[in-house]
């Protein structure tokens, strides 16, 4: 079976379901199509909101950030899943106990003022619109590539899958397109990240392997980690170069900015009642913190295992018949450049410039850096590949464009 | 205190839950900018496992305490309900 097919297996079975799911929960009143009839369970409408709010961003991105920020990393890991708290203790259950659609209906009704409600109203496209294109960049991208047609007409085709799954299922389709969603989502994070795991401390558990020791070394992961990045002249991963205020200040921004988002919000009035409301606010949280916890632990590991691979390498030039080279540098006693280095080096995402010519490549902090091109996206797309991953788990990440379906999958959301 | 199934005290109710929701914003508030930035450097003469424990806190612990504070406010709130009177 070619790339080919499996590109369009898995691109034409998820929509495929989402369909079908929506065709399944089909609306047939206002409560079905706003607010799902109010009988969603809460840790369902917990599932859903886990999968409606982690988007590319956090699936594809932040692993990546975190590595190179280090400590500095910690905003978004604080600052994203601190908001729910602040949801569940203030927002939600209040915003339920009302019984209203949406938030602009509250404003409006509370505080007796049409003018309140349009201001609500405004504010609510205007995040959402802001939001949405973000992901509708990731939605026109994948189809693009996946299709071979312009971007636009990408983001064209994709808006209208969308559109009929969502106009069709209303909230409840989506609610259940979610929870769909979700499930591929957390597979294909975790499983990656238990071998990375197993390989770097030989703990199966990332949040584990996160606090352990180095397999078969008496050192921390993370005291390791700290020795090799300083070693090549970067900062120690765990500290940062931002101030405590900015960290603060920035921590601040990210949690309010999560308790206020529209579509966040709107999920809460799918449950039966304020108390459902509440628990199904811890559920997003715990489906949220699984790959929230794991994140960090990614990072640290790919840095560790990038340094590990590609720093000191011998370059592999040609793209012919790299088993070949990679043997022959080996029986000379070198380390050959990995074999993905090697495939994300055709999407661009990764590059090298041997500057003193030695056909070794030097990772460095500074103008010694032999590795220019350094997509930080990379460390979650490659991990499968990074951690050795049997190729039928590798395929489904290894995208054309460099897109990993998983991103196709929620930036629709 | 003399309970009155009559009248729903919705003053007394509503002084314990916001006694319940600072106390559990202290919490919140004590995890992450506490461990994690004010006192982090503090923190980090300690250690959890092979992990500094303020870049825990950090990284991984205030996730975890933010999940059992919002269960906790669940049960909490259903017994503050129960008390007064408030079940749907």
């Amino acid at each position: 079976m070619g790339e080919e097919f499996w590109t369009y297996f898995w691109v034409v079975g998820t929509f495929g379901t989402y369909i079908a799911i929506a065709l399944w929960a089909r609306a047939s009143s206002t409560d079905d199509f706003y607010v799902a009839g109010h009988d969603v369970h809460p840790m369902v409408n917990g599932m859903a909101t886990a999968a409606d709010w982690m988007s590319a961003a956090s699936f594809l991105s932040m692993a990546g950030l975190i590595a190179f920020l280090g400590y500095g990393g910690s905003v978004y890991l604080m600052g994203w899943t601190g908001g729910y708290v602040l949801l569940a203790l203030l927002l939600a259950p209040f915003l339920r106990e009302f019984g209203k659609f949406t938030v602009p209906d509250f404003v409006g009704d509370r505080y007796y003022s049409t003018a309140a409600r349009l201001i609500a109203v405004i504010c609510a496209l205007f995040v959402s619109f802001t939001y949405i294109a973000g992901q509708m960049k990731g939605v026109g991208v994948a189809f693009s590539g996946f299709l071979g047609v312009e971007f636009n007409t990408g983001i064209m085709v994709g808006m209208g899958i969308v559109f009929v799954y969502a106009v069709l299922g209303g909230m409840k389709g989506i609610t259940y397109t979610q929870v769909a969603q979700y499930c591929v989502l957390i597979f294909a994070y975790t499983v990656p990240a238990v071998f990375i795991s197993l390989i770097i401390t030989g703990n199966p558990i990332p949040q584990l392997g996160f606090i352990s020791n180095v397999k078969g070394e008496d050192v921390a992961m993370l005291e390791k980690l700290n020795t090799v990045v300083q070693d090549l002249g970067f900062l120690e991963y765990t500290q940062s170069n931002k101030s405590m205020i900015d960290i603060f200040a920035i921590t601040g921004a990210l949690m309010f900015g999560t308790a206020g988002l529209p579509h966040v919000i709107i999920r809460f009035f799918t449950v039966s009642s304020a108390g459902a409301a509440r628990v199904s606010a811890g559920w997003a949280l715990v489906f949220i913190a699984l790959l929230y916890t794991t994140a960090p632990a990614v990072a640290s590991f790919a840095r560790l295992n990038f340094i590990d691979t590609v720093n000191e390498s011998t370059y592999v030039a040609s793209d012919a018949d790299y088993d070949a080279a990679a043997a022959a540098i080996v029986a000379d006693g070198g380390k050959p450049i990995p074999e993905w280095f090697k495939n994300w080096e055709k999407t661009g995402l990764l590059g090298i410039t041997d500057k003193n010519g030695d056909g070794i490549v030097q990772y460095r902090a500074g103008n010694d850096n032999e590795v220019t091109k350094l997509d930080r996206d990379i460390f979650v797309m490659a991990n499968p590949s990074i951690a050795n991953l049997p190729a039928w788990a590798r395929r489904r990440s290894v995208y054309r464009g460099g897109i990993v379906d998983g991103d196709l999958i929620f930036s629709q959301s | 205190m003399s309970e009155t199934h009559t009248k729903i005290d919705g003053k007394g109710y509503w002084r314990e839950v916001l006694r319940l929701t600072l106390a559990l914003l202290a919490i919140w508030f004590a995890v992450s900018y506490g461990a994690g930035i004010l006192f982090r450097d503090l923190l980090d003469n300690l250690s959890i496992g092979g992990a500094p424990l303020g870049f825990w806190f950090a990284q991984n612990g205030s996730i975890y305490v933010f999940v059992g504070l919002i269960f906790y406010y669940c049960r909490a709130m259903a017994r503050l309900e129960k008390k007064y009177g408030l079940e749907v």
